[in-house]
């Protein structure tokens, strides 16, 4: 993991960052060692291997892929994952005819508590830009070719709703357990721009 | 308001460019800038997330889209730092010449002459109850609102005056619009509503595309069947 600040070409803007943080810690307002907290959280416990866990069950228990479907936020529930924005989370159901695939186009929304904080490209302006209005070409690029007959529907996360995708279970899975099911589960086929 | 932010549709970006094995944060300062929204948000700063989203919004729309997202965030956090007199803009140049920074480097905060006074919110998260009845139901056809505004909204631009169907209802939840603003959670009731390409894109969308959006029921108007 990089986080070690005597790496090469940081940017003006993480002395500016030194800068504030060293001004709020002398207010009062921030503590030396809430970075370390910070990044323990969204290495070790926040991530997509919680949302692979989520897809795996769903995968397994025809129940729970029910409640998954019809509630996000309550199927959910039962894990007990931290890591907030899940006010409301909707699953969506990639199938042969219908590919699901999720953005924020004005800022970057996404749902921490089964994703992890968003990769860099997510929040980056290409991919909000490109994927309401050509969502073919954006996902080819990712290695994703769909048949013309597919149909591609593009979930822009404009409130406070976040979008977690079901990825299609792979061929040749039968008889693997949850844990093994969800090690196959990468955190692009949770946003749509992966297929497994 | 029109910035920079509002990127869905804009053309020119160029390719995605994904990066194998992806850390959660890619240098300490990213963390740190993280470890700052909790403080700013402690120190009353920062009293809800659309306020922030409107601060970052409100950056400078060169380091918008340079500095990235980490770099966006200290942009929104050192404005509304700032606004709320917790640092002075002084107090931090100061620091950075210590710290060996250059002293030109513009930033990117903008914070306001007048900023808004934002009051705590009401209660956690953004789920309210809403008084009035929906004015829409699942299936209905609907028109977003054509204005834009000049404050904080989460109607795209690319999503304006377009004809769209209600997919799902989700009861009300705080109005970003006037929130971010300290004018009230105003809940309102919020849908998403599925646009298909060529409404979004006339003659150039790929086809066998639906956008849905979330939209709060203040941009909605009922469309006519035609």
């Amino acid at each position: 993991m990089t986080t070690d600040d005597h790496e090469h070409d940081l940017p003006p803007q993480a002395l500016r960052a030194e800068a504030l943080e060293s001004l709020l810690i002398e207010r009062g307002l921030l503590t030396a060692d809430a970075v370390d907290e910070v990044i323990a959280t969204y290495n070790e416990r926040v991530g997509p291997m919680n949302g692979a866990r989520v897809v795996a069950r769903a995968w397994l228990d025809p129940a729970f892929r029910e409640r998954l479907l019809a509630d996000g936020t309550a199927a959910i529930a039962e894990f007990g994952f931290e890591g907030g924005q899940t006010e409301k989370l909707v699953v969506v159901e990639n199938t042969p005819e219908v590919h699901n695939v999720v953005v924020c186009t004005l800022c970057s929304c996404y749902p921490w508590a089964v994703l992890g904080l968003p990769p860099r490209w997510y929040k980056d302006p290409a991919y909000r830009s490109r994927v309401v209005r050509e969502p073919r070409r954006v996902l080819e690029e990712f290695g994703v070719r769909l048949p013309a007959s597919t149909r591609i529907r593009v979930w822009d996360s404009s409130a406070e709703v976040r979008y977690m995708v079901l990825p299609q279970r792979p061929v040749g899975t039968e008889g693997l357990g949850e844990a093994e099911l969800a090690a196959r589960v990468t955190r692009d086929s949770m946003i749509g721009t992966a297929l497994l | 308001m029109d910035g920079i932010h509002d990127l869905g549709g804009k053309q020119g970006f160029g390719r995605v460019a994904p990066e194998a094995d992806e850390p959660a944060f890619h240098a300490r300062w990213e963390a740190r800038v993280f470890a700052m929204l909790r403080a700013a948000r402690a120190a009353g700063a920062v009293q809800n997330t659309d306020q922030f989203r409107h601060a970052i919004e409100r950056i400078d729309p060169v380091a918008y889209l340079t500095n990235g997202y980490y770099g966006r965030w200290l942009g929104g956090i050192e404005t509304l730092l700032r606004e709320a007199g917790v640092l002075d803009e002084a107090a931090i140049q100061s620091r950075l010449i210590e710290l060996g920074g250059d002293p030109d480097m513009p930033a990117a905060a903008r914070p306001a002459e007048r900023p808004n006074r934002v009051p705590p919110s009401t209660a956690p998260g953004s789920r309210r109850e809403v008084a009035a009845p929906a004015r829409f139901a699942v299936g209905d056809r609907v028109r977003t609102r054509s204005q834009g505004s000049a404050g904080h909204t989460r109607l795209p631009g690319y999503a304006r005056g377009r004809i769209g169907r209600i997919v799902l209802h989700h009861g009300g939840w705080v109005f970003p619009d006037t929130n971010a603003h300290g004018l009230g959670e105003e809940p309102q009731h919020l849908y998403t509503v599925a646009f298909t390409g060529e409404t979004l894109w006339g003659a150039d969308a790929e086809p066998g595309v639906v956008v849905s959006l979330d939209l709060f029921e203040p941009y909605l108007e009922p469309a006519d069947d035609d």
